[in-house]
C-alpha cells in the first residue's frame, strides 16, 4: 500500500463574503497535493479568483479552515504571511507588474525580497527573460510593453524563485497559441520539478494540453469535481475524459 | 536643478554606493516625500535660530550673574559733602578688615557725574558736580553676596558710617535675569514646537506616500516581502530628504544667527556682550540636523509599519 501523500493546501467548509453581501465561495472543500497540475474551470463570476486569492494569501475566508504546508493558515501570525507568501508564485490575471521598475527588475523582484544578492540576481533573471522571449526587453518599463509581453514578464516573476506552488489566474489570456502553449510547457517543467500548479482558465484547449491534469470547476461559488481532483486518493483521469 | 534636489541627489548617490540593497527598488525613493527637504529645510532653520537665541541668552545671564555675583555696592547717602568723603573713608577701611571682601573702591567722582550725565542733562551751565550725589563704593566680596554676608557687612559698616545703604548688585538684575529665563523658556517652546510640527508633516507625507503606492506595496507583500523592507524604503526616502533638508536649514539659520549677532555686536552694551555662542553651543546647533533626520526617520518608520500592520 502506497504512503498517503502529505497535503499542501486544505480547504475544509470554506466561505467568503464581502460584507454583508452573499457568499461567493460557499461550502469549499478540496486538498492539492505536491507535484500535482491543476486546472480551476469555471464561468466568469464564478469565484475563481476569490478562490486563488485565499490560495495566495492575499485574503481571509469568513468562515472555515484553510491549512497551507502543514499550517493553519487562517490563526498564522501577520508576520509568518511572509514566508509562506515566498513559497507560493502568482500570476496575477491584470498582471499587476510595478510601473517603475524594468521588467528585468519586476521579475527579480521576489528575488530581491527574499534578500538575494544582485550578483545571484543577473544570470536566473536573465535567462528568463530570455525564455519567455524578452531578452532584449529587459530595460523596458511595463507602460511600453505589449499586453502579451507583460503577461510574460508576469509569469517568469511568478516562477523565478522555483515557489512550492504557482497559482495562474488565467495567464495565457493574452499570449497568441504558440506563446500559451510555450508557457504551458515551462509550468508543466515546473510541476516535474515538484511545484504544485493551481492554474484558472476558461481555455479547454489548453486544458486538453496537460493530460495529467485535475480539474476543479467552480459554479456559483461552490466547487465540483469532474475528474475526481478533490477525491482522496485523487483519482487520475486523462482531462480530455473529463471533458 | 534645485539646490536641495542637488544635495538629496548627492546624499542618494553617496549612501547607494556603499549600501546598495535590494529593498531600495521596492518603490520610486524619489515620488516619496515629495516636498519634505523644504519642510524640514524650514523646521531646521527656525529650530537653529530659537536654539541659538536660547543658548546666547543663557550665556549672558550667565556672563552677567558670574559679574555680579560677589558684588555688593555701598552708598553713603548725605548731602553733607564732608561728611560724606569721612563716611566713604571710615566705611573702606572697616571694609578692607573684612576677610569676606577680595576688594573695595570708591567710585571716583567723575564716574559718578558720567554715570548721572543722561538723566541730570549736560546743556552749558549745567552743573552736576552741585548736586548732592551719594558717594559710591564699589565692593567684590569672596564667593556670592549672601544675605548672611550682607548682614555681617551691614554690621561691620553701620558704627562707622550711619548713612550707609548696602545692596548686592544681583539684585537690581533680579527682574532682568526673570525675562531672560522667561525667553529661554519661549525658545524651549519654540523647539517642542517645530519638533511637533516635524513630526505632523513627516506622519501626513508618509501617509500619503503610503496611499499613493498602496498597490506596488500589496504587490511587495504578495511577493513575500515584509513590513520592515517596505519600511525601510521610507526610511531611507526620509533620511535623504531630512538630511538634505536639514543640512540646507542648518546653513540657512548660522548665516541667520551670524547676521543678528553683527546687529547686536552694534548695540555694544555690557549684559549683550555676553550674549555670545561658545564651542559647545555651536556643536549642540550642528547636532540639530541630525536630531531632525533621526526624529523625522523614526516617525516614517513608525507611521509606515503602524499603516501596514492595518494591511493584510
Amino acid at each position: 500500500m502506497s504512503q498517503p501523500e502529505s497535503e499542501i493546501v486544505q480547504f475544509d467548509n470554506v466561505g467568503l463574503r464581502y460584507g454583508t453581501d452573499k457568499e461567493i465561495l460557499a461550502d469549499v472543500s478540496f486538498t492539492l497535493y505536491p507535484g500535482r497540475f491543476y486546472f480551476l474551470t469555471g464561468a466568469s463570476g464564478a469565484g475563481k479568483t476569490s478562490l486563488l486569492k485565499l490560495l495566495y494569501l492575499a485574503q481571509r475566508p469568513s468562515r472555515g479552515l484553510i491549512r497551507m504546508f502543514g499550517t493553519d493558515a487562517i490563526t498564522l501570525p501577520r508576520e509568518r504571511l511572509p514566508g509562506f507568501r515566498r513559497r507560493i508564485g502568482v500570476v496575477f490575471q491584470d498582471f499587476r507588474l510595478v510601473d517603475h521598475l524594468s521588467a528585468f527588475d519586476n521579475v527579480a523582484l521576489p528575488l530581491r525580497v527574499a534578500g538575494v544578492s544582485d550578483s545571484d540576481i543577473t544570470k536566473p533573471v536573465g535567462d528568463m527573460l530570455e525564455w519567455v522571449g524578452l531578452g532584449d526587453r529587459r530595460h523596458a518599463r511595463p507602460a511600453t510593453l505589449s499586453g502579451g509581453e507583460q503577461q510574460r514578464v508576469a509569469i517568469a516573476r511568478a516562477v523565478i524563485a522555483r515557489p512550492d506552488m504557482l497559482v495562474a489566474d488565467e495567464p495565457t489570456g493574452n499570449v497568441d497559441p504558440e506563446m500559451a502553449l510555450k508557457l504551458l510547457r515551462l509550468f508543466e517543467s515546473l510541476n516535474r520539478l515538484g511545484t504544485t500548479v493551481v492554474v484558472a482558465t476558461h481555455d479547454v484547449h489548453l486544458i486538453r494540453k496537460v493530460p495529467e491534469s485535475l480539474i476543479m470547476r467552480l459554479d456559483k461559488g461552490r466547487l465540483s469535481d469532474p475528474t475526481g481532483a478533490l477525491r482522496y486518493p485523487p483519482r487520475r483521469p486523462s482531462a480530455h475524459n473529463a471533458l | 536643478m534645485s539646490l536641495l534636489s542637488s544635495a538629496r541627489e548627492m546624499l542618494g548617490q553617496r549612501w547607494r554606493s556603499t549600501a546598495e540593497t535590494g529593498d531600495s527598488r521596492l518603490l520610486p525613493e524619489a515620488q516619496l516625500a515629495g516636498p519634505m527637504p523644504w519642510v524640514i529645510g524650514i523646521m531646521i532653520a527656525l529650530t537653529v535660530v530659537a536654539a541659538a537665541s536660547g543658548l546666547a541668552l543663557r550665556n549672558a545671564a550667565r556672563t552677567a550673574s558670574a559679574d555680579l555675583e560677589g558684588g555688593v555696592t555701598v552708598q553713603i547717602v548725605t548731602a553733607a559733602p564732608a561728611e560724606r568723603m569721612r563716611q566713604s573713608a571710615a566705611v573702606l577701611a572697616a571694609l578692607q578688615q573684612s576677610l569676606d571682601v577680595a576688594d573695595a573702591r570708591q567710585v571716583a567722582q567723575e564716574e559718578l557725574n558720567a554715570l548721572v550725565e543722561p538723566w541730570l542733562g549736560t546743556r552749558p551751565g549745567d552743573d552736576v558736580e552741585a548736586l548732592p550725589i551719594p558717594a559710591l563704593i564699589d565692593v567684590r566680596l569672596r564667593g556670592p553676596a549672601t544675605k548672611e554676608k550682607l548682614a555681617a557687612l551691614r554690621a561691620l559698616v553701620k558704627p562707622v558710617a550711619k548713612a550707609a545703604r548696602i545692596d548686592a548688585q544681583a539684585g537690581w538684575l533680579a527682574p532682568v535675569f526673570a525675562a531672560i529665563e522667561a525667553l529661554q523658556w519661549l525658545a524651549g517652546g519654540l523647539i517642542t514646537l517645530l519638533a511637533f510640527a516635524t513630526i505632523a508633516a513627516v506622519l501626513l507625507a508618509s501617509r500619503n506616500a503610503l496611499g499613493n503606492h498602496r498597490e506596488t506595496i500589496e504587490i511587495v507583500h504578495m511577493l513575500g516581502g515584509t513590513d520592515r523592507q517596505i519600511a525601510r524604503v521610507f526610511q531611507r526616502s526620509m533620511a535623504f530628504d531630512a538630511a538634505a533638508g536639514g543640512l540646507a536649514g542648518l546653513l540657512l539659520g548660522v548665516i541667520t544667527i551670524a547676521a543678528l549677532g553683527h546687529q547686536f555686536a552694534g548695540l555694544g552694551s555690557g549684559m549683550v556682550a555676553g550674549a555670545v555662542l561658545r564651542w559647545p553651543d555651536w556643536l549642540a546647533i550642528a547636532a540639530i540636523p541630525v536630531l531632525g533626520v533621526i526624529l523625522a526617520v523614526l516617525t516614517a518608520r513608525l507611521t509606515v509599519l503602524a499603516a501596514l500592520r492595518r494591511m493584510l
